[in-house]
């Protein structure tokens, strides 16, 4: 089994639990099987998406970013207001928030501060600007944006389109180009790194600003579908960014990634809970049941990583 | 003055000297590799040979003396970087490729040129060619991640890693036990290519406990003896036995003239089969012995101690009369309670003794500890002060107390006197002596000699198993050093 690496075995699982939970959905919900029912079944991934590329960015060097989900928020209230109705100054504070995730890499690197410490504070932070903005559920999506997320591509539906895009992007730029391994490389084996003559700071830095890209894209892209926004839109990304990464096979540590696991898990993870909903599931018990899929994810990845060291080591 | 090229140094070292804290790890060291020519460094453990390879990488700055590099003066400003950019490469013995990127991905983190559209490509090919170059046949896939990788194949890597080139020169190259995961055919391939690059003009240091494998390698010996440079002559006026001599102390006195002493009769309190495929020494430790576990660093004899320590109960159930108590060796990591009192890190393990309905009497802990203080001297007014106000000698003082007030009839103890003072090192001696004679046993992994020939016998080990027993007067420094190093590659 020469072309079953580490890498793809890692991948195996993720794309089969997504599979089989389509098959499931599929069944018990025939309609689903078309363009719009695709469609509507995986609109609201594209955003989790997103954040779950941003997450895993910070995942690879280590660290774990715990402000994920009013981070995001945030962004989707800038561009429901200032981005939709002074597009300049909206731009401009998007592009700071990017300059503060590149200081936050600074920082947590040069002091040596536990990030979950840092972005924990952060997520007050960005709580407190959100609602600032918008005390009450308002504002308007930019026309661009709602055009955007609501067209429709021949063929294949755009929820669809945008999670492979986003996959393969995300997979050159961590996985193949020659950027991504260095910041891998920090992950693995950071003294290595900078025992060979890179400058470790600016590698984090680097990696914490592509994450606030990828996190700000997740905000516009989440106003596109909701139309308006709320300080509290979108709180459940912290730990759905988290889950999506170690689903689709990342781990805590040591910089193993995938980046087509992580968008495969953000599907896995939003098709969960519609599949719940298809089971007739009451609301009261579908946050369990999602654990539930979680967990047994995991068990299997842990079964199979298992069976792997043990033929190594014969 | 004028120097044929070939007799200007790639880098020396002049008058070096480095401390680390109270220990002075390099005293005075000139050293210097010239093109063309491959040197053996050898040493036993704390004899300076890491700190030297430190201060010539970058790593470590020298408290004293001068570096130059081909003849000129690069004293102060001398880091890493500098280092790499001149081409000088270290090939560690703790392994530092990044187990999560390929072989080619690891390549491109060593080669900072490797960038831009098809890097992968040429990346590959680099490091495809020297591999072929210095290990033909290797059978190493350059696409698959270092984690998958065995041992051995990493170590390969990791060299062919060093001596591979892009922009730089690679002028000198340091390895440190290169071939200690190598089976003896690899070894030997890697040998020969030292010798090669030599021939075309390049420089190695080799390091390594296979004392054959430097005298048919290299082509100057250095030896090294407590921070010291005691010995440097051409290799072909060595022989093994030359070699184990050098490396040894001049004052005899310090050898141990203690009897053996009669174990016949008594039941061993400790006991652990040799389980490695190749010939080794089984462990028994009977009672009121200290005995020795010694060797080179790092040779599996901290992993010994730790399984005995593992094998006297599960990780799920709490040892009430455990067999085995443990001393650390380094507090910091896995000993000290930093925010704690001294007190309470000394009566941590006692803590099931000292418990009355589920609460802490208080009045006993306190008792115990006064008496532990008067009885080792740990300096200090009162027991309630943090652990981190006393001297580091004082707080190892504190974790042999934490082991000792235990009634576990047999201490383990990691090479628990690093860096400590020779004033407590005699008081620790002295207390082991009594405790040992009232018929507790030690089981006493050090790195240091004096404290290897205090025991009543000893394991020395190599390539994690136990190669040879001493005991009574059989432990002096010489049978040490020549058990652990071997004469050529097992």
């Amino acid at each position: 089994m020469k072309w079953l690496t580490a890498e793809r075995l890692r991948l195996l699982v993720p794309a089969l639990s997504l599979v089989v939970l389509l098959a499931a959905v599929f069944y018990l919900q025939p309609r689903t099987m078309s363009y719009t029912g695709l469609n509507l079944l995986f609109n609201l991934a594209v955003p989790i998406a997103l954040a779950t590329i941003a997450q895993m960015l910070i995942m690879t060097v280590n660290d774990l970013d715990l402000s994920m989900g009013t981070f995001v928020s945030f962004v989707a209230c800038v561009t429901a207001t200032f981005l939709q109705t002074d597009p300049l100054t909206g731009a401009l504070i998007l592009v700071g928030c990017i300059a503060v995730y590149a200081g936050l890499g600074v920082i947590i690197h040069l002091r040596n501060l536990p990030s979950i410490v840092v972005t924990l504070g952060m997520s007050f932070v960005w709580s407190g600007l959100a609602v600032l903005l918008l005390p009450a559920p308002g504002g308007v999506a930019p026309d661009w944006i709602r055009w955007l997320m609501t067209s429709k591509p021949p063929l294949v539906p755009m929820a669809i389109v945008a999670s492979v895009l986003i996959a393969v992007i995300a997979h050159f730029l961590v996985m193949r180009s020659a950027f991504g391994v260095v910041i891998r490389g920090v992950g693995g084996n950071e003294r290595s790194v900078a025992r060979a003559g890179w400058s470790v700071v600016r590698a984090r830095a680097a990696t914490y600003a592509l994450a606030g890209f990828f996190a700000v894209l997740s905000g516009i892209c989440l106003v596109g579908l909701t139309t308006s926004a709320d300080a509290n839109i979108a709180l459940r990304y912290t730990l759905l960014s988290i889950a999506g990464v170690i689903l689709g096979g990342g781990e805590f540590v040591g910089g193993r990634v995938s980046p087509i696991g992580a968008v495969i898990g953000a599907l896995t993870l939003t098709l969960a809970a519609s599949f719940l909903s298809f089971l007739k599931i009451p609301p009261d018990w579908q946050i369990g049941a999602q654990g539930a899929i979680l967990i047994i994810v995991l068990a299997l990845r842990l079964i199979l990583n298992r069976r792997e060291s043990v033929e190594k080591a014969k | 003055m004028n120097q044929r090229p070939q007799d200007v140094p790639v880098i020396a070292v002049d008058g070096a000297s480095k401390s680390f804290g109270a220990v002075r790890a390099l005293d005075g060291v000139g050293f210097a590799v010239r093109p063309g020519e491959c040197v053996g460094l050898v040493g036993h453990n704390g004899a300076g040979k890491s700190t030297l390879v430190g201060i010539i990488n970058g790593g470590l700055k020298p408290d004293a003396g001068a570096i130059s590099l081909d003849g000129l003066d690069a004293t102060g400003h001398y880091s890493i970087g500098e280092a790499r950019s001149h081409g000088v490469r270290c090939v560690f013995q703790e392994l530092s490729l990044c187990p999560n990127l390929t072989v080619t991905e690891n390549t491109r983190i060593t080669h900072a040129s490797l960038k831009g559209f098809g890097w992968r490509r040429r990346a590959e090919a680099l490091i495809r060619a020297k591999l072929d170059e210095i290990f033909p046949g290797h059978g190493i896939d350059c696409r698959t991640a270092i984690s998958t990788l065995t041992i051995a194949e990493r170590q390969m890597v990791e060299i062919a890693t060093a001596f591979s080139e892009t922009d730089s020169k690679v002028k000198l190259v340091i390895l440190d036990e290169p071939t200690s995961s190598l089976d003896a055919s690899l070894a030997g391939q890697l040998l020969a290519y030292v010798r090669r690059f030599v021939s075309g003009g390049g420089a190695v240091v080799l390091i390594s406990h296979i004392l054959g494998e430097i005298l048919s390698t290299a082509d100057r010996v250095v030896v090294m003896k407590d921070g010291k440079v005691v010995g440097e002559r051409a290799a072909k006026e060595f022989s093994i036995e030359g070699l184990v001599a050098a490396m040894g102390s001049v004052v005899r006195a310090r050898d141990a003239n203690r009897p053996a002493r009669d174990v016949s009769g008594l039941a061993p309190v400790l006991e652990q089969r040799a389980h490695t495929r190749a010939e080794a020494i089984d462990f028994v430790a009977y009672p009121g012995e200290i005995i020795g576990l010694a060797g080179l660093g790092g040779h599996g004899q901290t992993r010994t101690l730790v399984s005995l320590f593992m094998g006297q109960g599960g990780d799920w159930i709490p040892r009430h009369d455990s067999k085995v108590a443990f001393v650390a060796g380094d507090r910091h990591v896995d000993g000290n309670l930093p925010l704690w009192s001294i007190l309470k890190n000394m009566t941590i393990t006692l803590l099931p003794d000292l418990t009355r309905a589920g609460l802490v009497d208080d009045r006993q802990e306190g008792a115990i500890g006064k008496s532990w203080r008067d009885r080792i001297e740990i300096r200090t007014e009162n027991l309630g002060n943090p652990i981190l106000s006393l001297s580091g000698g004082n707080q190892q003082k504190v974790l042999f107390a934490r082991a000792l007030a235990t009634r576990a009839p047999v201490v383990l103890m990691d090479d628990p006197m690093r860096g400590v003072d020779i004033g407590t090192k005699q008081e620790v001696y002295h207390m082991l002596r009594v405790e040992a004679d009232k018929g507790r046993t030690f089981v006493w992994y050090s790195t240091e000699m004096d404290e290897v020939c205090q025991c009543d016998r000893v394991y020395v080990f190599r390539e994690g198993r136990i190669v040879a027993e001493l005991r009574g007067q059989e432990v002096t420094e010489e049978r040490v050093l020549a058990a652990s190093f071997a004469e050529k590659a097992a």
